[in-house]
């Protein structure tokens, strides 16, 4: 009995999400999956398990949840405010819960999407080789009250009180890029002058992509309406009709007609997701043998997450929290002492 | 062709795009789906995905496995070897026979796209059923076919206004190509026809029906023959 994880409340953007359907482009699904892709090796490494397996993500603001049975939850990405049962929750951190605990997280304190893992990971059915939403794709929905989750069997029920470094990628910065389609199109002083601009999040966004605005003349090419459908993937720096650029994310289309001007890097794809409206973002080119260089050194990071696992220090000022552990009836009980 | 010879060109970390024309060209066309099959069937470590589009093959490259410079040099000694626009068409297409509805509530922009094409209703139909289209690729929506290349005289161009939503199922027409779309969407191409085609099924075994290169003959029916039909909406056979 692995139990069940039951939605009492959901924001508007929670769903389910592991690594997406790579693989369908020439059938016109682009991959999709989780927005931030290191909050899932993150909670895969706080609970001791493989990556890969569906975790619920909350875009802006999370939910309140019950579980049916004891589970282990790690908490990820964008930090949000969180309790189980009223009692604070350390982020970045697992946790075990009690059958019938209610989870409650909040709005993002930074960022745009925060994880909740489970340790037996999220059983719903799988589509095409995963379990992601992808709702512009016309696969699932967003998590709504009423639902209940099937919960897979935990491998580490008793790998609990370990936490992970805050992370950096939540307040916006630079964004490494790489040619795209269309870059060879634009004067090299249009590609210096998209290196130096500030542009800030603007606040149009979703899992297909977010908008950015900028001070200074655009970046439109002038025969930008004539190009040939393409395929667009995720990173992709688009250059809308207006000369803004829009970053196309996870669940962008396969295909597009405008101008790409750059597309970012992997492992700088969360920073870009993360970025919450007004975070300030630029891009920088780098080489395409560095590129792969901090690639590889990317993909070894996260495979080594794991061992940055640290046992997780008490705050004393979190009374619910110490209440919780029982250490004041263990302090108390006279009969235990004898 | 203005531009003879494929133009490659990286596509971030992983990607590989080989161009065979800057506009919409069935030779083109043809040279993308000529080249994947042809990138398969080499099956270089690495290769991860092919998808062919209008005139453009991407290539995609898992770096962890290979540089993805490596395979641009050998994709470029592939894509130079021959003239891939008089290549053939790679074996193991099929023809699909979808049954449609034209005009009237189930196509109510047919007479508005036949006066653009200069043609009558009647001819427009006959036209568009004539010969099989081939699917030039899929995109937009899961399994959503764009079907082409259609004479000269159906290059037609899309509505300034959106039409708030067409069905599924629904035919569409505009720039020398067809669109039978897999789910309801707004659309700037015009509504002509109507069929039962259901090309995207997610809980299917096979959710995604077309594929590129498949040919699809269009049959012309009375609406009321849309309701007897069995899912999907069509047959496909082999094609030889």
């Amino acid at each position: 009995m692995s139990g069940a994880l039951i939605v009492e409340a959901a924001g508007p953007a929670v769903t389910v999400q592991d690594f997406g359907r790579p693989g369908h482009l020439a059938d016109g699904l682009s991959p999709g999956g989780a927005m931030d892709v290191v909050a899932l090796h993150e909670g895969a490494a706080l609970l001791g398990v493989a990556p890969g397996g569906a975790v619920i993500e909350m875009g802006g603001m999370g939910g309140r949840f019950r579980l049916t049975a004891p589970a282990r939850v790690a908490l990820t990405g964008a930090p949000m405010r969180a309790t189980a049962d009223g009692a604070g929750l350390r982020w970045n951190a697992v946790h075990a819960l009690t059958e019938g605990a209610v989870l409650e997280v909040g709005g993002c304190l930074a960022g745009q999407y925060g994880y909740l893992s489970l340790g037996g990971g999220i059983a719903t059915p799988e589509v095409m080789g995963s379990r992601s939403v992808h709702t512009r794709a016309g696969i699932g929905a967003p998590l709504r009250t009423g639902d209940q989750l099937e919960l897979g069997p935990d491998p580490a029920m008793a790998r609990v009180g370990l936490c992970l470094p805050d992370g950096d990628r939540f307040e916006g910065g630079v964004l490494r890029v790489l040619p795209s389609a269309q870059t060879r199109l634009y004067p090299p002083e249009t590609g210096a002058r998209f290196e130096t601009t500030a542009f800030a999040r603007a606040a149009r966004g979703s899992r297909l992509g977010v908008a950015l605005s900028g001070a200074g003349v655009g970046f439109a090419l002038p025969d930008a309406l004539s190009l040939l459908s393409e395929v667009t993937v995720a990173g992709d720096v688009q250059i809308t009709g207006d000369g803004t650029p829009f970053l196309l994310l996870a669940d962008c289309q396969t295909t597009g007609g405008y101008p790409r001007i750059a597309c970012i890097l992997p492992m700088d794809l969360p920073r870009a997701a993360q970025a919450a409206p007004g975070a300030a973002l630029r891009f920088l080119f780098v080489d395409a043998g560095e590129a792969l260089k901090l690639h590889r050194r990317w993909l070894r990071d996260l495979a080594a997450l794991p061992e940055r696992c640290a046992p997780l220090h008490r705050d004393p000022a979190d009374m619910a929290d110490l209440l919780s552990a029982q250490l004041i009836s263990g302090v108390t009980d006279g009969a235990e002492l004898s | 062709m203005s531009d003879p010879a494929p133009r490659i060109a990286r596509l971030g970390l992983s990607g590989l795009l080989v161009s065979f024309a800057d506009r919409l060209s069935d030779p083109a066309n043809r040279a993308a789906l000529a080249l994947r099959a042809a990138v398969e069937a080499e099956a270089w470590p690495g290769v991860v995905e092919t998808a062919p589009s209008l005139a453009s093959l991407f290539v995609r490259v898992d770096p962890e496995v290979t540089d993805p410079a490596e395979i641009e040099d050998r994709l470029r000694t592939l894509a130079t070897a021959r003239d891939w626009t008089a290549a053939p068409l790679p074996a193991g297409r099929r023809l699909w026979r979808v049954p449609c509805a034209f005009g009237g509530t189930a196509g109510p922009q047919l007479a508005e796209a036949a006066d653009l094409a200069g043609v009558s209703a009647e001819a427009a139909i006959a036209q568009l059923t004539a010969a099989p289209v081939r699917v030039l690729t899929l995109g937009f929506s899961p399994g959503q076919p764009y079907m082409g290349t259609l004479p000269e005289t159906w290059d037609i161009p899309r509505q300034t206004e959106l039409t708030r939503e067409v069905p599924v199922g629904a035919l569409v027409v505009a720039v020398r190509q067809l669109i039978i779309f897999t789910a309801p969407s707004p659309t700037g191409w015009r509504h002509i026809g109507q069929t039962g085609f259901r090309g995207f099924q997610p809980q299917s075994p096979t959710p995604i029906l077309l594929r590129a290169g498949d040919e699809v003959q269009l049959i012309p029916v009375d609406p009321g023959a849309l309701d007897g039909l069995d899912p999907p909406g069509g047959t496909s056979e082999a094609l030889p």
